[in-house]
Order: structure tokens, then sequence, then C-alpha cells
């Protein structure tokens, strides 16, 4: 199982101090983090692309690509990559290139954007986000697929004898995740390509989460890809954590009252009861993630939100020591012994490489 | 004897509420009309007052807490809505409106909905058919024809035949009638089912 932290990368005050930190130090906050991640232990880091204030990370293969040169091991992914408002021409092309300068360590997830002006700033139409969504990702799918591509569809000019370079590495594509709270097309998306899906699973109650699972992993099996356990799961989570619970709850709280989204709402208690976001030591983490299988199944992915809200550079790093040290440990263990042999790990390039060299590949994947 | 389900929800906020005691007759009126046409009429009461803070989480958070969420539902299954708010500056009060704008789309489009409102004095009245009325036009509600305000004077009248008294008899006779008319209604929409396959998505066509 893949343990990893995600970051929507918003540049939020302090409540504490009231100290807003510059765009240069929330985009090296980031990229601390992220070394930080691979440093205690965590397979994944993934970022979000936004193209507004508050948020600074506009450009996701430029700072995946710097963090790609100064780590080994760690996975580079994307929460989400808009695949509504990019080209998915463009889309190919940078994580094709970012795929080789990180040695295949390169996987991403599909979303939307539900901030309606942005698509205008880029030639789209929020009203059209389903639609774009699928018509661009089939798009892409062929780019990284077929080295010559004729094509035309509704939402960009078609492409006549057109090849993406650089071609994905060794011929293999990205795996690919498709992000949803609660549109079932993209769990029928998912489900049809095979695909990864991915559940927010942050800032909403756990039965949003459990509903598109099942549904992706219904119809997972309805295209042939395998039984419904065997569909690739991974969920997002928020957790703060101090040895003891209650300093975790104190610090924590002024965060939470003050956040974007939810804060000014519903009180601490109230949110960690109705949406998965957990305060308090790690074992009431360990305990809290570990339930999530009951509700979703064994899955495959589980990242955190860790770094928002305002939370100081300090503290986060904090956090992560104690993620990587004393929860991921303990979870990495549990959830293998729980997990059945048929029901496989999240795909990576080298184990998609392996597939296809065994001949393996499905149907779905050649297509 | 069919069973037939009415939400009676009210929006005043004192406690007792002469809002909520203009709901209860109303309700009251209804299942009687009902019980004559052979229903079995279960009566809902939803105070919003004690849902206020869930309603505002619910606007910040974009969820509805569990509580909130069960009347959300029993809303979009109710067979009636019987609808009652205080006049506050001309139009009904903030918690009337920020409930129902977090009731689900679509969750009253065709549900008969009985209007009523309270004021400090009669001048208040057409509040109900310039501000309440189009409200649930936008719902695409069916709201009746009668709709019925209470003015503290109207609560002095005799018990049998007062004005108000009249208008309560006549507003759940029209309720009972358009409930009777419709078959039961079959409860909220999913909006986690898939009403589309991945074919239909591709080719552009909408989901049917």
């Amino acid at each position: 199982m893949q343990f990893g932290i995600f970051t929507v990368g918003d540049v939020t005050v302090d409540p504490t101090t009231g100290r807003l930190p510059s765009e240069r130090d929330r985009i090296k906050a980031m990229t601390t983090i992220a070394l930080k991640a691979e440093e205690v232990g965590l397979d994944v880091f993934a970022t979000g692309e936004h193209h507004n204030p508050p948020f600074v990370p506009s450009s996701p293969t430029t700072m995946l690509g710097w963090i790609a040169a100064r780590t080994e091991r760690l996975l580079l992914s994307t929460s989400t990559t808009l695949i509504t408002t990019n080209d998915p021409v463009k889309i190919a092309e940078d994580y094709a290139m970012l795929q080789h300068l990180a040695d295949g360590r390169v996987d991403l997830m599909m979303g939307r954007g539900n901030t309606g002006p942005v698509y205008p700033w880029f030639g789209q139409d929020i009203r059209n986000g389903i639609p774009l969504a699928i018509e661009n990702y089939d798009l892409l799918h062929r780019l990284w697929r077929e080295d010559v591509v004729d094509w035309k569809g509704k939402f960009r000019t078609p492409l006549q004898s057109f090849t993406s370079t650089p071609r994905p590495l060794d011929g293999v594509p990205p795996f690919v995740w498709h992000g949803s709270i609660r549109s079932p097309e993209i769990a029928e998306q998912a489900a049809y390509y095979g695909d990864g899906f991915f559940a927010n699973h942050i800032f909403w109650p756990k039965e949003h989460t459990q509903r598109m699972v099942g549904l992706y992993r219904q119809r997972w099996a309805h295209y042939g890809h395998g039984t419904p356990e065997q569909a690739i799961v991974g969920l997002g989570g928020q957790v703060f954590m101090r040895r003891n619970s209650q300093d975790a709850v104190r610090e924590f709280r002024p965060y939470f009252d003050n956040a974007p989204v939810y804060g000014h709402g519903p009180s601490l208690e109230d949110f960690t009861r109705e949406t998965p976001l957990t305060v308090g030591s790690p074992q009431q983490v360990i305990d809290r993630t570990l339930g999530f299988r009951e509700y979703v199944g064994d899955y495959q992915r589980q990242l955190f939100l860790m770094d928002h809200a305002g939370l100081p550079l300090k503290t986060v790093l904090e956090q992560l020591d104690l993620l990587g040290e004393e929860v991921v440990p303990v979870l990495r263990k549990e959830f293998d012994s729980m997990r059945p042999a048929h029901v496989p790990e999240a795909p990576t390039h080298a184990s998609l490489l392996a597939a296809r060299e065994a001949g393996t590949t499905t149907e779905e994947e050649k297509r | 004897m069919t069973r037939r389900t009415l939400v009676v929800v009210s929006a005043g906020l004192g406690q007792p509420s002469s809002t909520r005691l203009l709901a209860d007759q109303l309700a009251a009126a209804a299942r009687g009309e009902l019980a004559g046409r052979g229903a079995d009429v279960d009566l809902r009461p939803v105070d919003l007052r004690e849902h206020a803070h869930d309603v505002v989480n619910h606007l910040l958070t974009g969820f509805a807490p569990a509580a909130l969420r069960e009347t959300l539902d029993a809303v979009a299954a109710a067979d009636g809505l019987i609808a009652v708010t205080p006049i506050f500056n001309a139009s009904y009060n903030g918690l009337f409106k920020s409930f129902f704008d977090v009731v689900d789309r679509d969750a009253l489009a065709g549900t008969p909905v009985l209007l009523g409102a309270t004021g400090g004095t009669a001048r208040h009245s057409l509040a109900l058919e310039h501000a309440v009325r189009p409200m649930f036009t936008y719902l695409r509600a069916v709201t009746l024809p009668t709709a019925v305000f209470a003015a503290p004077e109207d609560w002095a009248g005799d018990d049998g035949d007062s004005p108000l008294r009249a208008r309560i008899r006549r507003a759940a006779a029209e309720l009972a009638e358009q409930v009777d008319r419709r078959p039961p209604a079959t409860g909220p929409v999913d909006p986690f089912a898939l009403t589309t396959d991945f074919a239909d998505l591709l080719a552009g066509r909408a989901p049917s």
C-alpha cells in the first residue's frame, strides 16, 4: 500500500500569529515538505493545480521536476491535474517529459476544478465540466498510446498526424487516477479505462466516499478489469497529531476555526464526527485510518492533507515526522496483513513495465 | 388506507411560537381532510430553529450534518409540504430562506405546498404572494391558491368560524385534494446513482 501527502498549496494567514507567507515562502515550503516526505519514508507527494489566488501551484510539472531532481524514491503525483481547462496535448507532453526526468516516478490524478471563473481564463465553460473531462481524457489516453494521432472533437482544434513528444518512458504511460467528490460520471470514467479512482475523503462525510467507491468497483468489474475488490482505490484524509490528543486539539483549533472551506462553520468536534478529519494522538490516527477499509474495502493509496489553513512549515514538518515514524509503519503492516492476496498494489512504472514484458497487459490497458 | 406524509416546516423563532401554532392548525386541518379521503397521514413537524446551526454549516461546508440530512430527505420524500414563516422586513425570515436554499435541487418539484405566514400586522399579508410564493414557484412546487396569513387579531376570533379558521379549512382542503390526486411520493433522488454509461458520455449524449 502507498502512503503519502497531498497539498492544495493555499497561501493562508497563520491565525495564531497573523503572519501571511509570501508566495515564495509557500512554494519553497511545499518543496521542503516534499523532500521531507521522502526522508520520513512516505511513498507519494501530490500537488494541487490552481490558477487563482490564494493558491500558488499553477505549474505542477515545474515543481515536480524540481522535486524529482532531489529525491530518489518518492512518487510524484497531482491532486488534481485539471483535465477540463488544460489542453490534453500539453498534459501528454508535460507529464511524459517529467516521467523521463523522474525515471518513471510519476502518476497523475485527473480532476475538473470547481471554480467557475477559472474556466473562461482557459477558453472553457464550467457548464461543460463533465464533457470536457471525458473528451480531453480520451484524447490524452490516445496520445500516450498511439505514436501518430488523427483526432477531432468538440473542444479543441483537430489533430492531423500528431505525435506527442517525448513518448512515454519505455512506452508505458503514467498511471492515472480520477478524482471526484460526488460525480458518478467520473467513477464511471475511471472504471471504463481501468484507471484508479481517488475519493477526496476530506471535508465531506464518509458516505460520499463509500457510495462513489462502491459505484467505481461495480463498474470496474462491469468493464472486465477484474473483480470489484481488485479495483484501484485511493483515499484522502486529514489529520493533526500531537503525542497527547488534548494538545493536538488545543493547537489545531485556531487553524480549524479560521480555515478556508470549513472555517467559521461547524465546531472541530462536529466536523471530526461528520468527516474523516482526525485530530489527536498518533494512535487515534492509526485507529481511524484503519477503519476506512471497513467502508471502502481494501485500497491501494492513502494520502494525507497536512499543510493547509496557515499551519507553519515547522509544524508541518513535525507532523510529517510523526506520520512517517509512528503512523505509517503501523498502517503499512496492518493494511498489508489484512489485504487478500488477489487484491493488487497500485500500479507503478516498474509494475506496468514488468506486466507488459510478461505479456499480461490486458486488452483494456492496450486500448 | 393510503399512507401519506406531510412535512410541516415552521420558521418561528420564539418558543412558544405563533408561527408554529399556525403550522399546527394547518397540519391538523390537512390531516382531517386527508383522513376524510381515506388516507392515513403521518405529520412530520420541523422547527427550523432546531436546525439553525446545521443550516448555516451546510451553507458553509456544502454538506448537511446528519440530523439536517434526515430532515432534507423527509422534505424530498413528502407527499405534501406545509411551510410557515414569520414575515420579517416584508418577506420570509432569513432562517426560512436559508433552509430552502439547502433543500436539494428538484426535491420539491411537483410537490403540493401550502403556504402560511404570521406577522405583527395584517398589512404584511401580501408578502405571501410577492415573496413566499415566487420562491416555491422557482422550486417548481405546486403552491395552493389559498395561502394563510395570521395577524394578531386573527387569534382573537371565535374557535369555530373565525375568518382565519375558514381560510385554514379552505387551504387544507386544497392541499388534501392535490395530495390525493397524486401517487404516493417516491422519496429523495439518489445523487450517487449513475444515470448514464460511458458510451453515452463519450458520445456527448446527455444523461436520461
